[in-house]
């Protein structure tokens, strides 16, 4: 008994092993089969998560013979894993970190390539009163009264940093006072999650966020929120494509294909599938191309 | 209750039909938390012998401190984890980060501690006689070991066992380490957490369900074996 039972065990530790060295062996094969280069693509969340990475990221694998990773995080993140060298490319929408970024020596050159607008949406009974106004005196209003509540993605994210250059334009240069002072008096809520989560969050409080047309878009059926805010020029939401120069420095292979995705993402053909992407689905364009074109406000 | 009704059905008809995508990430979780278990198991049962058979000062104190570590947040793993094998890291030019590999050492050090200290409590309750009979019958140390090892291997593989579940069961530090990159470092964790966020609630149920069977299925053999004893 005792010997069949040390028997079984020998076995399965055996098949573990082996289970353990396939692994092992067939990433090794992946990449012997794709001897193209591994890239690292470090995105906005809401370029991922309204799908549009999984559409475009088969057929740049395909034409370039790439194996693409592509992490979705927000673009303070995104920005900082580039910063340390972890990630080779960036699609972000933060203009101000971007032009940090690039001055500090991290990235090569900011390529705009799409956009579309942030707006500030909210339950349909508007408990604020802010429809329709701009985004600086909508923001105001909310402070002043306090009469909706306002959930913030807090995060560093580009969304985030947007809601920060709104309560800057609404006369509010200190954040962490508007954010204290909004947490004190409770109408101010810190979601510390993506964008979809965070509309989530907005939709079951019912209360207000700003978001991404994207993002808003793709998940519209599942929320009980509707546009309230979506004019105004500091809504303008620019996305770039930025190669970083930690990881493709002394790595030409990289360097190469980093270049590739930006001409990929630039490309006649692609921009135009930007433009459609969505289209059918949602009735709405997700994303503008505007490769040297740059929308300025 | 409409929506988790139709969520139930949509999951059991992934699971039931194989769809590739739940097969490739179950696939995926299993290999790397097996991987990082045994890994962990090759330090821990030499190390748990040692310790257990040696007296030396401090002791006590080092198995109080290898206790106190049972509970180390999987995301405090994964930021030390990332830390150091970021390109901006001590150990960033062995391009690391966001691979299986890192994921394994992260899950590796999560569950090193609570399998150490469940195989020196193991082998602290072989009968002490064994040892004495083996070492004056002109065992080796390492003979004795292996004796009070091959005496106590129900109890170490349920502190094996309890890793695996440990470490399949995580998600901080899959998700620092390995970036849930799709088809890549996507395990059933993250990707259960990326379904939900996605509201692909469907997805998630399916994931979670697989995930829970495995860690049943796991805690279940280890209470039978260590029933075995």
């Amino acid at each position: 008994m005792k010997k069949a039972i040390f028997g079984v065990l020998a076995i399965l530790i055996m098949a573990s092993l082996l289970v353990g060295s396939i692994g092992c062996s067939k990433e090794s094969e992946v990449s012997a089969l794709k001897p193209g280069t591994t890239l690292y693509v470090g995105t906005t969340t809401s370029l991922y998560q309204t799908g549009l990475w999984g559409y475009l990221e088969p057929m740049f694998e395909e034409e370039y013979n790439a194996s693409l990773h592509v992490l979705s995080l927000g673009s303070g993140t995104a920005i900082k894993y580039g910063t340390n060298g972890d990630v080779d490319v960036l699609t972000v929408h933060d203009k101000a970190a971007e032009e940090k970024f690039i001055s500090e020596g991290n990235g090569v050159e900011r390529v705009p390539f799409a956009y579309n607008y942030f707006l500030i949406v909210g339950p349909e009974d508007d408990p604020a009163g802010i429809k329709d106004m701009t985004p600086e005196d909508a923001f105001k209003k909310l402070y002043d009264e306090g009469e909706g509540k306002f959930v913030s993605r807090g995060d560093s994210s580009g969304t985030h940093s947007m809601e920060k250059r709104i309560w800057a334009a609404a006369g509010y240069s200190d954040y962490d006072a508007v954010k204290s002072a909004g947490l004190a008096a409770g109408w101010y809520i810190e979601a510390g999650s993506g964008m979809e989560e965070t509309l989530r969050k907005a939709s079951e409080l019912e209360a207000y966020t700003l978001t991404d047309m994207g993002t808003f878009v793709s998940y519209k059926a599942e929320l009980s929120l509707v546009p309230i805010v979506d004019e105004g020029a500091i809504l303008l939401n620019v996305y770039s494509v930025i190669v970083c120069t930690k990881s493709t420095t002394n790595n030409e292979a990289k360097l190469e294909m980093a270049n590739n995705m930006v001409d990929f993402l630039t490309s006649d053909e692609i921009q135009e599938l930007i433009g459609k992407y969505g289209v059918k689905d949602y009735g709405l364009q997700l994303f503008t191309p505007c490769f040297e074109n740059e929308p300025t406000a | 209750m409409g929506t988790l009704w139709d969520a139930v059905v949509q999951a059991l008809h992934l699971i039931v039909s194989l769809d590739s995508e739940v097969v490739d990430i179950t696939w995926r979780s299993l290999r790397i938390s097996v991987a990082s278990t045994l890994l962990a198991a090759l330090v821990c049962i030499p190390l748990g012998g040692l310790i257990t058979f040696r007296s030396f000062h401090g002791k006590r104190l080092l198995i109080n401190i290898i206790q106190t570590l049972y509970s180390l947040p999987t995301v405090c793993v994964g930021l030390l984890v990332y830390i150091f094998v970021s390109h901006a890291g001590p150990l960033g030019m062995l391009d690391l980060v966001f691979t299986p590999t890192a994921m394994v050492i992260g899950q590796m050090l999560l569950i090193t501690p609570v399998m150490l200290g469940m195989t020196i409590s193991a082998l602290g309750a072989v009968d002490k006689t064994i040892k004495d009979t083996t070492l004056s019958l002109g065992a080796s140390e390492f003979q004795a070991i292996w004796a009070i090892i091959k005496e106590a291997r129900f109890a170490i593989v349920a502190a094996l066992l309890l890793g695996f579940g440990r470490a399949i069961s995580e998600v901080g530090a899959a998700m620092l380490i390995g970036g849930n990159i799709w088809r890549y470092t996507r395990v059933l964790t993250t990707a259960i957490s990326l379904a939900t966020t996605q509201g692909d609630f469907a997805l998630a149920l399916a994931l979670g369900i697989i995930l829970i069977g495995v860690a049943m299925i796991v805690s279940l053999a280890a209470n039978m074996i260590q029933q075995r004893r």
